[in-house]
This record gives structure tokens, C-alpha cells and sequence, in this order.
């Protein structure tokens, strides 16, 4: 059913990392990406792989649904080794006419998977410990101080979240939509790709008008209930930092310093 | 004085063409004279396009009246800084469920009107907590409302307006996209909410059944009220509520029938009991 999806790619069970305040999450899978391009030998890269495993156990969510994401970067990933493998000059290991591989290639190409497989697992464990609108909080909260240059924070994360919550209405009703048209005879699978373009028509063009139709009712429901934007507002479930927040910054930070400190001794 | 009080209210539309030139203006509702006493429960039943929508947006300020003036608990809402106290005062519950739920999980959408009146975190649990109580979906709270019914959804609805402890809540036809059975839970729980919270309730609707209860309707009719009275009283008038295109309960219909054809019967019945009851008694 359309309307069982769950958003993002939240994974619901009870585990530390997911009761971790979301904006502790957030900058610690900055900082956890940071350290990537910090460490930059084998030996760092064993204790990026021992700091991620160990997150990985901590969250409880099954392997399998970490390495998901990475279906999604396959090819870039499978191109970025190529292009490292193939034009790093150095010393030849093996060569057939203009093609050859390197040793400094085969580090470099090493080195790019193990930052770039890092980077997304490392940031699948938060949102796969974050429900999205936790994230959102979470954003807003960390961006708050960008209201001194006049970025509505406050709005753009009331328009994420009112995205979020539409987005299953919003599939249904394509569904319903998509149903509709068929039984009048519209054709959806076949023909060439512009055919098909042309074909989604007199599906996105009903779908648009309600959409805004939405909005407008929305809109009125929010002001009926007394929504003026983010002034003088309080909040429901405000983010409280609390003792395993501190914890679990400090954790990082001592991950983080050790990445600084290879860097410098050049390990 | 009454808590909700209108006099000589007119509101117009204004047409415009695809050139932004103004065609002429619509007539939504002309003239009309108000008086809710607080703890009422009043219907308002009228067919579409006869102005009964637009009457409840005017309660709620989301529209300001371009005739006439209308009072919330005193309070002029044409008046600019009255704004706020007045829509937390009148409460709105629309007719589309799906459009008018904010939160992703019910009890923060219960929460958001609290949360924008500036209402102190613990004491916002504390209403969501009631409000869920009093339309009994306390054990819905941390569910997704996409996965409620219709009805589930329109009480979380009334919650969510209940939350800002308004005087008053104006339902604009909350039962229109429901099926029987949601309809009757939204009935009851508003219902309950007038008789033991001592709400205001002003119930919008084309369904003459929903009235059955109210302690005064008034019916609309091309923007104007042409008729007010008790329910009874106007269902003893079957033949004007039909010239006005609503639909009569069918067992009104039947006693009016009945006794057009002869039996000696009382005008206005409204349930099933009192006709059973009133053709023992003549026969």
C-alpha cells in the first residue's frame, strides 16, 4: 500500500544513537566526514573502519539496510575508481598500449572508495536513527543563527516538515489519478520515451490543480488556527540536550582529534 | 449578549477577468442578523453556493465583512489587533480532513494551535492530552493521521482546535467526505462537547439529520437567512425547506405525509420514536 511507505529511511527500533538529540547526530556525521579527508593512510582509514563499525552496532538497525545506499552511488563510485586506477601517473604495474595501471592509482583509487563508501553509510546511520521530522528540527534549530542575515528558518523547516507530512497523500492520489485516466484509455507504458512524457500530461495536470488546491485549504486551516510564522511561537517537543548528548560529543571530538593528530605525525 | 452576534452583515466577491479588470461583484451573503448565546448548539443548514461557508469564515475572521459588523465574545473582527484573540476565541474545523492536519503525528498537530498562541511547553502536553481525551482518540495520539479514517481524522481536527480552549467552534459541513459511520462518530463527539465542555457549537451542514438536535437552526438561501426557529418548528414547514432545495428527514417526510392524507397527527416529527408513538396515539 501506497500509503504504508515510510519516508526517508528511518529504521524504528530503541537504540542509543536513536535516542541522541537529531542536531547531535547532524554535526557528528559532519565531523565524522571531516575525519574522512583528514585521515589519508591505511592505518587511519582502520580507525575511521573501527569507529564506524562501532556506530553501526550501537544503532541495532541491520547491516543490510546501511549498505542500501550505496546501490544509489554505484556508478559514480565504479567511475571515480576507473578514473583513478587509469590516470594516475607513476610508476607502471602493468600496461597494454595506452592503458595502464599504477601503484600510486590502485592507492589513490583505494583510498577515494574506502572515503566515498564511508561518507554514505556514515551519513545512512543518521537517517536511519533520525525520523525526518527530527531532522527537521534539528536543521532548524542548527540554523537559527543564519536569521541574522534574514534566512526564514523558521519557514523553510515549516515547509519541510508540511512536505513531508503530503508527500503519502500526494502518491496516493497520483495512484488515484493514474487509475482514472487508465480506465478512459490513457497510456502510460508504451512508446518512446517522449510519448511517454507527453503521456504523463493528463497525469501531472490534475495532480498540480489539487495540489494547490491543497495548499490554499491548508493555508487557511493554519491561519484559522492561529499560525503567524515563527514569532512569539513555542514548542511542543523542544530539543533538549541531555547527559549521552555531551557523551556522544565527546566521543567525537576525541575521534575527530586523533584524525588530526595522524595528520599532522603524517601517519 | 451573545457570543457570537452579527448585524446587517454583506460580504461581496469581486470577479475579475484574465486581464485583472474587475467583471462585477457576487452577493456571497447580504444582510444577515446573528445572535449565538453562548453554550448553544446552533445548525446552520443551507445547499451549496447559498452563502453558508462564507458565513462561517466570517466567524472566524478569515474573512472581514464588507457590510455590517460582526461580534466575537465583543470583539469587532473587522479590527486589526483583535485578529488572534478572536480566532483563538472562534475555532474552525473545515470540511477536507486531509487538508487541514499540519502535524505528522497526531498529537503534535494537536499541539501546533497552542504552540502558536505561545502556550508554555508542559502546559501544551497538558491540553493535548485533554483535548485527545475529549474526543476520545487519547490512544491514537502517536499514530501518523494517514493511517486514521476519515472520522478519526476530523476528531483529531476538533482536538486540534479544542487545544486553544476556544468559547466557541464553527464546523463548516465536517461530515460532508465521510461515510455513516465516520459521520456519526464526529456528531457524537461534538455533541459531547457541547453538552459537557459547554462549547459554543455552530455546526455548518446541508444534512438535515445533523440538526435534529440543535437547539435553534437557521436556514441560508442566496446569502440571506429565510428561515430560524427551533428544529421542530421548521420541520413542521416540509414544503418551504424543500423550495429552499434541502432534503427533509424521511421520517418527517412521512408524517407529513401521513397527516396531509388525513391522519390526525402532530407537525414536526423528527424521530423514528415519536411517529411510532404519535400513530399509536391517534389510532
Amino acid at each position: 500500500m501506497l500509503r504504508d511507505i515510510t519516508l526517508g529511511q528511518y529504521y524504528p527500533v530503541d537504540s542509543v544513537l536513536h535516542r541522541l538529540d537529531p542536531r547531535t547526530k547532524f554535526i557528528g556525521t559532519l565531523l565524522f566526514v571531516a575525519s574522512l579527508f583528514l585521515f589519508h593512510t591505511f592505518p587511519g582509514y582502520g580507525v575511521a573502519t573501527l569507529f564506524l563499525v562501532s556506530m553501526i552496532f550501537l544503532s541495532r538497525v541491520p547491516v543490510s539496510f546501511m549498505f542500501k545506499g550505496l546501490r544509489a552511488i554505484f556508478v559514480i563510485l565504479l567511475i571515480t575508481v576507473a578514473f583513478n586506477i587509469f590516470l594516475t601517473p607513476g610508476r607502471v604495474l602493468w600496461q597494454m598500449g595506452a592503458v595502464k595501471i599504477t601503484y600510486e592509482g590502485l592507492i589513490q583509487a583505494g583510498r577515494m572508495a574506502v572515503r566515498l563508501i564511508y561518507l554514505v553509510v556514515g551519513s545512512s546511520i543518521m537517517t536511519l536513527t533520525t525520523t525526518p521530522n527530527q531532522l527537521t528540527d534539528g536543521l532548524e534549530d542548527l540554523m537559527r543563527p543564519l536569521k541574522v542575515v534574514r534566512v526564514p528558518v523558521h519557514e523553510i523547516a515549516m515547509m519541510m516538515s508540511i512536505a513531508l507530512r503530503f508527500i503519502p497523500i500526494l502518491m496516493e492520489e497520483t495512484d488515484k489519478i493514474m487509475k482514472a485516466q487508465i480506465a478512459r484509455g490513457a497510456d502510460f507504458e508504451t512508446g518512446n520515451i517522449f510519448q511517454r512524457a507527453k503521456g504523463l500530461v493528463p497525469l501531472l495536470v490534475p495532480l498540480f490543480i489539487s495540489a494547490f488546491r491543497r495548499a490554499d485549504d491548508l493555508a487557511m486551516a493554519m491561519e484559522a488556527r492561529c499560525y503567524h510564522g515563527g514569532e512569539g511561537r513555542t514548542q511542543m517537543k523542544p530539543l533538549r540536550y541531555k547527559g549521552r548528548d555531551m557523551a556522544a560529543y565527546c566521543i567525537v571530538i576525541m575521534y575527530l582529534a586523533v584524525s588530526v593528530v595522524f595528520r599532522v605525525r603524517g601517519i | 449578549m451573545g457570543i457570537i452576534r452579527a448585524r446587517k452583515l454583506g460580504y461581496e466577491y469581486h470577479r475579475y477577468d484574465e486581464n485583472g479588470q474587475e467583471e462585477g461583484a457576487t452577493r456571497a451573503i447580504d444582510d444577515i442578523d446573528l445572535d449565538v448565546r453562548a453554550g448553544q448548539f446552533v445548525a446552520v443548514l443551507g445547499h451549496n453556493g447559498s452563502g453558508k461557508s462564507t458565513l462561517a469564515k466570517h466567524i472566524n475572521a478569515l474573512l472581514i465583512p464588507t457590510e455590517g459588523t460582526l461580534w466575537v465574545d465583543g470583539m469587532d473582527t473587522s479590527a486589526e489587533g483583535e485578529l488572534w484573540r478572536i480566532r483563538q476565541r472562534a475555532g474552525m474545523v473545515f470540511q477536507n480532513p486531509d487538508n487541514q492536519i499540519i502535524g505528522t503525528v497526531v498529537e503534535e498537530d494537536v499541539g501546533f494551535g497552542p504552540e502558536n498562541m505561545g502556550v508554555p511547553t508542559e502546559d501544551i502536553w497538558k491540553r493535548v492530552e485533554e483535548s485527545l481525551q475529549a474526543v476520545g482518540m487519547a490512544a491514537y495520539r502517536s499514530h501518523s493521521p494517514n493511517k486514521l479514517s476519515g472520522g478519526q481524522k476530523q476528531r483529531v481536527a476538533i482536538a486540534g482546535v479544542m487545544a486553544m480552549r476556544p468559547q466557541c467552534i464553527v464546523l463548516d459541513e465536517p461530515t460532508a467526505m465521510l461515510d455513516p459511520n465516520g459521520r456519526r462518530e464526529v456528531l457524537r463527539a461534538v455533541r459531547e462537547l457541547n453538552r459537557r465542555e459547554n462549547v459554543t457549537v455552530i455546526l455548518i451542514t446541508h444534512y438535515m439529520e445533523e440538526v435534529v438536535s440543535a437547539d435553534r437552526v437557521y436556514v441560508m438561501d442566496q446569502g440571506r437567512i429565510v428561515m430560524e426557529g427551533t428544529p421542530r418548528e421548521l420541520f413542521t414547514r416540509v414544503e418551504d425547506l424543500k423550495s429552499y432545495g434541502l432534503d427533509v428527514p424521511q421520517v418527517t417526510l412521512l408524517a407529513h405525509g401521513l397527516k396531509k392524507a388525513g391522519l390526525v397527527i402532530p407537525e414536526g416529527i423528527l424521530t423514528r420514536e415519536e411517529l411510532v408513538d404519535a400513530l399509536c396515539r391517534s389510532s
